[in-house]
């Protein structure tokens, strides 16, 4: 058993963990000390000092993230000391921050703003008008940095460095001049960072947010010449209503149907109808792979974070990933090929809007690779949160709507699509058809436990008849990480790997609803594992819609025209 | 091309310093006395060679005073500007350095890259305040008149 | 009563190892090898020495935790950081005597059984620079560094390591991330580096001018020490005389001088009439003519409202405007925050803004009650020493200068002439 430590907070006598800080102490009375800089995820870093405490003692006040319970302690977390010490700390930093709430992305979830509200500041001491402006990062496509209104904290350079193991940005220059910056100031989009915005998760204020379309969106839809057609993603669905005051993981996947309809969509889709179709090439190329003594382990490809990553930090490990495009990307040329001939709508005519759990979509609808219909393939690529913008926008009623369906036919999807949103699902998915791809016989039982669940990395053997199919699953790419220094160093077991740049996998992706945390993450995927299995098709390759889209167009699985449409290939990028 | 200048330092540095982050700083001296100033070029090498994200060293960097991504004068200027200098009148010498040294605001160079001023926040010079350094050279008990005769000497070096 | 400038103040005498072994030099290293680690941590904690380098921390506890710890390797590091304006005496030792360093250090490593010692060093010292690396290389030389120190079963080696511009790199846990090749920022206390240090070991940090202190200690005994000045902190300390003094520079002397006779005997008297003197430097609180007789040890000089620090003692004169010199220390501390924690990255910009208003004659009296809540604030939040001490200068300002103050604010006026107060600016 642990060594136990015994302390007073606030009066009361608290039992504990050694080496548990007065922070994570007084959780266990109900009490959350305000806090900036202290994230649960991430290291300590003790710098905003709003969560100071007294402890009987010491000269000074204590950070009480930062600092460690002992034997006897007698700590204070509410005396008249530590709020005006509060106080003056939050006014200091509104003292140098842009007062434009009213404009701002953060509005409404800004961490800053609640807790200047909370500790009562109703006036502010400190002269106003700040003497310098920084200008903002608009290089990436999917995330704008604005320096005015970071507050230093290093949430974001922390989660960067930390959970995805990727540096891409740092303090720079020192005391008050201090800043967040990339490498020379050179922009997001040219350095390492792989748009996976869990940076924007993590900043309190609204110093980091996704690079939003909305607008050009509105134009569309409002455009009588265009004809619109709206996918969205699994993880999507799980979240969204997180937006509108539901409980975390509330699954609303008719509601949201329904708003999207609202909005003015011509057609709403289903990405998940293209998920089904990534599981089938996916599995097929596995096989193959395994057959013929190909490169393995192969690794997933559809999370665009991890694509980058790998681009720019293991370039010589590009041959390990599939070579299919994402689900997101599959159904843009779907699109634009197939259900353009169906439909006879031309392509230029057909305007393509993506709603997903992510902002790295945004730099992978832009990348060159992703134009088999001659044009880019997506259009346009929306967030969680955006989506949810602009159904707030127009007054929809999203609480109250009545369940509707997707349209057909790219509407229709199984249950093993549906987790694709969650970590280990797209493993699991693609187990289930490469099981009846191998053994020619049908999948009794279809759930994979071994690779669910939040852990950073789950193995697991699986055994198809004769062969024994060793994989892995991560997600945060410092947990991919590990893998890939397995393949680099020749050790890695494994013949199939996914992952996932975001911890949770989609659902805890960089565009979702804020807070995203641990338990909000595993809310959501236990409301997809749900749907997967109210669904009455749970195996990709009985899609009946896939199964017509490759009668009628793409003959089978990894032909030539779903190479040219379905596959794609990689950059080298290197980091330095 | 400035790595080939230091190469040969840099790796007795790294040999001397097996905890890789340690050699850093003393790299990044080696670089700038040779190339004048850091250059993203080094800045990358010695983070591929140290195994830091480049954005790492370039923070490094930026926080220390004494090393610069930009190149300076022949004559760095550094004009102490501390408490114990400023009570002994520093404020009239960097004024009469300032319009000696040809008319440039501190922290810049003369055109020609003969000079650089920087008002520094200490010297530990004060038994001798004010005070002023000359790259290396130090100079104290300083009037603005002997500071502009100092700084006439320099000029006058360009001739020689 | 000389310990730390013996050599120093003697005619002719260089900073080779031949000056210093003429006079007695390593003879202290060789006593110690022949003791046993608990006897030179005894004589150490007998002498009462504390760290010079401002906190005053017992020495011969400090070395006597890190002897303690299981932990290994251990490391001996030699603050020589000196970057408080006002201190110059680090630079003196350095340049002069840097063998007596040197010695201190072995016995060190020695005592706590560490193998390897760091001198970080300011990176303006050039001079200090060349003649340690010069020294160092003798010493290994003469086998009192290197493998098996004079046939002993010890070794020990000193690498020097250079600062690149950052105040805030002489607070000890920024030091060590300097050390380490990163950006100087304070680490959480505790642990304290006593136990986890440079590389998260177990170091023995000290100031040039403590360790200067410890081969006397050993050649002639702790107790002796004990016994040298002023009974609550025992031994010569260097008083570092600057601003408006007549004789400007370092005097070392036991701790019981007073400050009439450090600033008359010593320092030759004030160049015009005494208006203020800051004891330890600009992160200390002002002192009038008022405190002339109070003695000049820790304890001392805190019960007058300041704090010794450094020693550096900075005389002010009564031509100077107590709002323009308080406005001049905080920008020292804006310039040098590390800008990691809110009140001393945050709140140095504003008390500069402040002060810089008032010199403006742009004040108003709310401004004063402001800094003072400030300075309480960030006394009581910040980080590191830097934050915590920044405005202690210009809380004693406030305080003992008030009419000064009032004087820009109300009625628009510095009656030195100095603040930019209704001129064009």
């Amino acid at each position: 058993m642990a060594e136990l430590v015994n302390l007073t907070i606030d009066g009361y006598q608290i039992q504990t963990a050694k080496n548990t800080t007065i922070f994570e102490a007084a959780k266990k009375i109900n009490i959350n000390i305000p806090h900036l800089c202290y994230h649960e995820n991430l290291s300590i870093y003790g710098a905003c000092r709003i969560c100071v405490v007294e402890v009987e003692g010491r000269p000074r006040l204590e950070p009480s993230c930062a600092t460690i319970a002992e034997n006897g302690m007698r700590v204070k977390t509410n005396t008249a000391r530590v709020r005006r010490a509060r106080r003056m700390i939050v006014e200091l930093l509104l003292a140098n921050h842009p007062e434009d709430c009213f404009t701002c992305e953060s509005n409404q979830v800004c961490e800053l703003r609640k807790l200047a509200y909370d500790l009562g500041i109703r006036s502010l001491r400190f002269e106003k008008g700040r003497k310098y402006h920084y200008k903002l990062d608009l290089s990436s496509p999917a995330i704008i940095r604005d320096p005015n209104k970071c507050i230093l904290c290093s949430r974001c350079i922390r989660v960067c460095l930390e959970i995805q193991a990727v540096g891409a940005i740092e303090f720079v220059n020192r005391g008050s001049k201090t800043q967040v910056l990339t490498f020379f100031n050179k922009g997001l989009n040219n350095v390492e960072c792989t748009n996976c915005g869990q940076c924007i998760l993590a900043c309190p204020t609204g110093a980091l947010r996704e690079k939003t379309i909305v607008d050009e969106v509105w134009e569309a839809i409002s455009d009588p010449k265009k004809f619109v057609i709206v996918q969205t993603a699994p993880a999507v669905r799980s979240a969204i209503g997180e937006e509108f005051g539901m409980k975390p993981g509330a699954l609303v996947t008719g509601k949201m149907a329904a708003a999207l309809r609202r909005l003015g969509f011509s057609r709403i889709f289903d990405t998940q109808f293209t998920a089904d179709l990534t599981i089938i090439e996916e599995a097929y190329e596995l096989v193959e792979r395994i057959k013929n003594k190909g490169i393995l382990p192969m690794i997933t490809s559809c999370s665009p974070g991890w694509i980058k990553y790998i681009e720019h930090f293991f370039p010589d490990c590009l041959e390990h990933l599939s070579t299919c495009k994402s689900p997101q990307q599959m159904f843009g040329a779907i699109a634009k090929t197939y259900y353009s001939q169906k439909t006879g709508i031309e392509p230029k005519n057909l305007y393509v809007v993506s709603i997903m759990p992510c902002t790295a979509k945004k730099f992978e609808a832009k990348r060159p690779e992703m134009r088999a219909s001659g044009a880019q393939d997506v259009d346009a690529v929306l967030t969680t949160r955006e989506i949810a913008r602009m159904i707030k926008e127009t007054g929809i009623d999203f609480c109250n709507l009545q369940d509707e369906d997707f349209d057909e036919p790219l509407g229709i999807s199984t249950g093993a699509a549906v987790i694709f949103g969650a970590t280990g699902g797209v493993m699991e998915a693609a187990l289930r058809t490469a099981y009846e791809v191998v053994t020619g016989k049908t999948l009794e039982r279809v759930e994979f436990e071994q690779v669910r669940g939040l852990e950073g990395i789950k193995k697991a053997n699986i055994m198809l008849d004769g062969l024994e199919l060793k994989v892995a699953v991560a997600h945060g790419l410092s947990n991919a990480r590990i893998l890939l220094e397995e393949i680099q160093n020749g050790t890695s077991p494994y013949h199939f790997i996914e992952v996932m740049a975001c911890p949770g996998g989609c659902l805890g992706g960089g565009g979702q609803p804020m807070p995203t945390n641990f338990e909000i993450r595993a809310m959501r995927a236990a409301s997809l594992y749900r749907e997967d299995e109210d669904k009455p098709v749970r195996k990709s390759h009985e899609n009946p819609a896939i199964k017509k889209l490759y009668e009628e167009f793409l003959e089978k699985p990894l032909s030539e025209k779903a190479h040219h449409l379905l596959h794609t290939t990689y950059t080298k990028r290197g980091r330095y | 091309m400035s790595i080939k200048k230091c190469r040969q330092e840099f790796e007795k540095i790294f040999k001397k310093y097996p905890d890789k982050t340690q050699a850093l700083l003393p790299c990044l001296y080696v670089a700038q006395e040779k190339c004048g100033c850091l250059t993203e070029e080094i800045v990358s090498f010695l983070a591929q060679r140290l195994d830091l994200p480049k954005v790492e060293v370039y923070s490094v960097i930026t926080f220390y005073s004494m090393f610069s991504f930009e190149k300076k004068g022949k004559f760095v200027i550094r004009i102490c500007m501390s408490l114990p200098c400023y009570l002994r009148g520093s404020r009239e010498i960097l004024e009469a350095v300032v319009e000696e040294a040809l008319c440039i605001k501190p922290n810049q160079s003369t055109e020609a890259k003969k000079f650089t001023i920087e008002p520094v926040s200490c010297l530990g010079l004060c038994d001798i305040a004010p005070a002023m350094m000359i790259n290396k050279k130090i100079y104290g008990n300083l009037t603005p008149q002997k500071a502009r005769e100092i700084i006439r000497r320099y000029k006058q070096e360009k001739d020689k | 009563m000389k310990i730390i400038l013996k050599n120093i103040e003697k005619k002719g005498y260089l900073p080779d190892i031949n000056s210093y072994m003429r006079e007695g030099g390593y003879k202290a290293l060789k006593n110690a090898l022949h003791m046993k680690p608990e006897g030179i941590l005894s004589e150490i904690k007998k002498s009462k020495l504390v760290g010079r380098g401002g906190a005053a921390f017992p020495t011969g506890l400090k070395w006597e935790f890190t002897y303690k710890t299981k932990d290994f390797p251990k490391y001996v590091v030699c603050n020589a950081d000196e970057g408080e304006p006002g201190t110059f005496k680090d630079r003196l030792i350095l340049e002069k005597d840097p063998h007596l360093l040197i010695e201190a250090m072995v016995i060190c490593g020695f005592t706590i059984g560490a193998e390897e010692g760091f001198i970080y060093i300011r990176g303006e010292y050039f001079k200090g620079y060349e003649v340690l690396q010069k020294a160092i290389d003798e010493a290994c030389r003469h086998n009192f560094l290197g493998r098996n120190i004079l046939g002993s079963k010890f070794s020990f080696k000193i690498s020097l390591y250079k600062g690149a511009g950052a105040y805030v790199c002489g607070e000890e846990t920024a030091l060590l991330d300097s050390l380490e090749g990163k950006k100087g920022q304070s680490r959480v206390k505790p642990p304290f580096p006593t136990f986890v240090g440079f590389n998260n070991k177990p170091t023995v940090l000290n100031n040039v001018e403590t360790f200067a202190n410890i081969p006397e200690i050993i050649l002639k005994g702790g107790e002796r020490f004990s016994r040298i000045g002023s009974s609550f902190s025992p031994g010569t300390k260097l008083y570092c005389l600057s601003g408006d003094i007549n004789n400007p520079g370092i005097h070392e002397i036991p701790m019981n001088v007073s400050l009439q006779d450090l600033l008359e005997r010593y320092g030759g008297g004030v160049r015009g009439s005494l208006k203020g003197v800051l004891p330890g430097g600009v992160s200390s609180g002002l002192l009038t003519p008022r405190d002339l007789d109070i003695t000049m040890d820790y304890p001392g000089v805190q019960k007058a409202g300041s704090m010794l620090g450094s020693g550096a003692v900075i005389v002010i004169n009564d031509k100077h405007c107590m709002v323009d010199l308080a406005e001049k220390c905080v920008e020292f501390f804006d310039y040098e925050s590390c800008g990691k924690c809110t009140p001393c990255r945050e709140g140095t910009k504003r008390a500069k803004e402040i002060l810089i208003n008032i010199a403006q004659g742009k004040g108003e009296l709310g401004d004063i009650a402001l800094l003072k809540e400030l300075q309480e604030i960030m006394f009581d939040t910040s980080r590191c020493g830097l934050g915590q001490a920044a405005l202690n200068a210009v809380r004693s300002a406030l305080e003992k200068f008030y009419d000064e103050f009032e004087d820009h604010i109300l009625r628009k006026k510095c009656k030195f002439g100095v603040c930019p107060i209704g001129k064009d600016i």
